[in-house]
C-alpha cells in the first residue's frame, strides 16, 4: 500500500453514467490485477474503492459507474486536478493459475478489472477467451479495448439489443476447452457462475468499506477458509473457498 | 520541548495514542511505518470468544464522520495471546493497551485475567458499551452500578492499570465516571461511538445491515470535549480523551479540556498516516501556542 498524490490527465463519459478516469502517479504499489486505489474526495469522509482497469508505466485507469455523491463528485473532476490516493490495495488475481486457455467473465461495471488482467495473461503466452455481460446495449465499455487484446471475445446483452442474447452464463457453451476462469460482476451473476463453470477460478467481490486496508473490519465476510477482509485477504477470492450469503 | 506524559503509571512519549478497532493488532500499519513512534496504541477489542460480528453492509457515510457496526469481529483472548501478540513483538517494543470487551462481567473478568501475564500488555482499556446479556441487553456502560461491577470484577484480577472505556449515549457520564473511580479504575477513556444510523434513499431501508451503529469522526468532537471536561471536574484519574481528534491541534484542545492522553480513532481509516503525522506535528502546534510541556495543560481549560 502506498499513499500518493495522482494528476488527473482525463476523465471522460463512456455511458451515461460510466467514467473513464487516467491517472498519473507513482503506480509501484500495484502489484497484480484485480487490486484497487482508495480515492479521497473533498467534502466525503470515508474515501472511496475503485478497481484498477488498465495500468502502464506510471499510469493508471480507472472505469467507474456513478452510484452515489462519491462517484458524482468524482466524476466531475477535471484534467489537471490532483487526488488523493492509497494504491495497491488488495490482493488481486492470481495470473499463474490461468493455464492456456483462461476464461475471462465481466459483468456492468465488473468488466474493467478484467482488461489489465487480459494484458497480464497475454504476456504470460496465454490465450484467453472473454464474455462480457451488459444488461442493454447503451450499457457496453470496454469492448474495442479487450478486442485489441484478444480475438475470443463475445459480448452478451440480456435484452439481446447487441451481441449473444442472454446472461454470460449462455455464452459458457462458446468457450469450449477453458482452463481456468477468473470473474468479477454483480453478486447475481458470480453465483450463477459459481454453480456453471466447469473448472476452478477466481471471483472477486465488493463490499462496503471502511478503511479498505484491512484496519477497520468493515468489509468482512466468512469463507470456507476462515474469516476475509475484502479489502485485505480479497476482493479476489477461490472459487472453492466461496460461501454464499 | 517535552512531549511525554505519565499514564496511570506508565510514561509514554507522547500523548497519541490510535484508537482500538481502528489500528488492528498494530502490524498492519507496522508495514506503512514504524508504529514505535506512538505513545502506545489500543488494539481491536478482544473478547473472550472467537467474534465474527455482524453481517455486512457494517459501514456508513456520514457528515464529517462515519458510522461502524463491525460488531467485535476479534480472534478470540486465545488467538491474541498465541497469534497476535507474537507478530506485534516483532514490531512494536513499547507497552500496548489491551481493549477488552464482554457480554457478562465474568466474560471481562476471564479475559482481563488471560491478558494480565502478558508481558507487552501495559494497560487494560475496558469497553463497557456492550450489551449485557445477563441484563436484559442494556449497555454495561449505560448503568453506574453495572459499570462498577465490571471495573471491580477486572481489578480483581490483574495488577495492569485498569482504564473503562465509556459510551456516550447516556443522560449523565460523570456519574458513570464516578462511579468507575470510586470501583477502582485507574483511568477513563471517553467517548465511545454514539448511537447513529442512515437510511439509504433508494432502497429506503438503513445502510448498515444491523441498522444501527457507531457514529464516530470530526462531528462527535465538540460532544466528546465537553464530556472530557465535565468528567475532569469531578475525577482524580486520568482521562483518555477521544472523538474526532484528526490534528495535533485536537490533541491540545482534548488536553486543555483534561485528557492526560489522547486516541485517534476514525482518521486512521481515512489517512493510515494519520496517527504518525499528529504525533510529528505536534512541536511546531505546541510552539505556536506557546506550550513547552504538554503535561503542563492538562486541564487548563478550567
Amino acid at each position: 500500500m502506498k499513499q500518493g498524490f495522482f494528476k488527473i490527465e482525463s476523465n471522460e463519459q463512456l455511458t451515461s453514467s460510466v467514467f473513464k478516469m487516467t491517472l498519473l502517479g507513482d503506480t509501484d504499489a500495484i502489484t497484480a490485477p484485480g487490486q484497487f486505489v482508495n480515492i479521497k474526495l473533498d467534502g466525503l469522509f470515508l474515501r472511496r474503492p475503485i478497481s484498477v482497469c488498465d495500468l502502464y508505466g506510471n499510469a493508471l485507469t480507472l472505469v467507474y459507474k456513478t452510484v452515489g455523491v462519491g462517484t458524482e463528485k468524482l466524476a466531475l473532476m477535471r484534467p489537471g486536478d490532483e487526488l488523493d490516493v492509497l494504491s495497491g490495495l488488495g490482493n488481486g488475481f492470481d495470473i499463474y493459475k490461468a493455464g492456456e486457455r483462461p476464461l475471462l467473465v465481466g459483468g456492468g461495471v465488473g468488466v474493467p478489472p478484467l482488461l489489465y488482467l487480459l494484458k497480464e495473461l497475454k504476456l504470460e503466452g496465454a490465450k484467453p477467451f472473454v464474455i462480457l455481460g451488459f444488461n442493454t446495449k447503451d450499457e457496453i465499455i470496454l469492448e474495442d479495448d479487450f478486442r485489441k487484446y484478444c480475438d475470443d471475445v463475445i459480448v452478451t446483452t440480456v435484452d439481446g439489443s447487441y451481441g449473444t442474447k442472454g446472461f454470460v452464463t449462455d455464452a459458457l457453451a462458446l468457450c469450449e476447452g477453458y482452463t481456468y476462469a477468473y470473474t468479477c460482476g454483480p453478486e447475481p451473476m458470480l453465483k450463477a457462475l459459481h454453480g456453471a463453470l466447469k473448472t476452478s477460478g477466481q471471483f472477486s467481490f465488493e463490499e462496503r468499506m471502511g478503511c479498505g486496508f484491512g484496519a477497520c473490519m468493515g468489509c468482512s465476510c466468512k469463507t470456507i477458509t476462515g474469516y476475509k477482509r475484502i479489502c485485505r485477504e480479497g476482493p479476489v477470492l477461490e472459487k472453492e473457498e466461496i460461501l454464499w450469503k | 520541548m517535552e512531549m511525554s506524559v505519565d499514564l496511570c503509571g506508565i510514561r509514554i512519549d507522547n500523548p497519541v495514542i490510535p484508537a482500538s478497532g481502528t489500528f488492528g493488532y498494530g502490524y498492519e500499519f507496522a508495514e506503512t511505518y514504524d508504529i514505535n513512534c506512538l505513545g502506545t496504541f489500543s488494539f481491536k477489542g478482544t473478547t473472550k470468544e472467537p467474534r465474527f460480528g455482524n453481517p455486512t453492509p457494517r459501514i456508513a457515510e456520514c457528515t464529517a464522520g462515519m458510522i461502524n457496526a463491525v460488531g467485535l469481529q476479534n480472534p478470540g483472548v486465545e488467538a491474541v495471546i498465541n497469534e497476535e501478540l507474537p507478530k506485534l513483538k516483532t514490531c512494536f517494543d513499547k507497552p500496548v493497551m489491551a481493549n477488552v470487551s464482554g457480554f457478562s462481567v465474568e466474560d471481562y473478568a476471564y479475559t482481563c485475567e488471560r491478558l494480565d501475564n502478558e508481558e507487552q500488555v501495559g494497560w487494560l482499556e475496558v469497553n463497557v458499551s456492550c450489551p449485557n446479556v445477563h441484563g436484559g441487553g442494556m449497555s454495561f456502560g449505560t448503568d453506574p452500578k453495572s459499570a462498577a461491577e465490571v471495573t471491580r470484577a477486572v481489578k480483581a484480577v490483574t495488577t495492569k492499570p485498569v482504564i473503562i472505556k465509556l459510551s456516550p449515549n447516556v443522560t449523565d457520564i460523570v456519574a458513570i465516571a464516578k462511579a468507575c473511580e470510586d470501583a477502582g479504575a485507574d483511568g477513563i477513556s471517553l467517548i465511545n461511538t454514539l448511537l447513529g444510523m442512515r437510511i439509504d434513499l433508494r432502497t429506503k431501508k438503513p445502510v448498515i445491515a444491523n441498522k444501527m451503529g457507531g457514529f464516530s469522526g470530526p462531528a462527535i468532537k465538540p460532544v466528546a470535549l465537553r464530556m472530557v471536561y465535565q468528567c475532569y471536574e469531578a475525577l482524580k484519574i486520568p482521562i483518555i480523551g477521544m472523538g474526532g481528534i484528526s490534528c495535533a491541534e485536537d490533541v491540545i484542545e482534548f488536553m486543555l479540556a483534561g485528557a492526560t492522553a489522547c486516541e485517534v480513532g476514525a482518521q486512521n481509516l481515512v489517512d493510515p498516516m494519520a496517527s504518525k503525522k499528529i504525533i510529528d506535528t505536534l512541536p511546531e502546534v505546541m510552539n505556536k501556542y506557546g506550550i513547552d510541556n504538554l503535561k503542563d495543560i492538562i486541564g487548563g481549560a478550567h
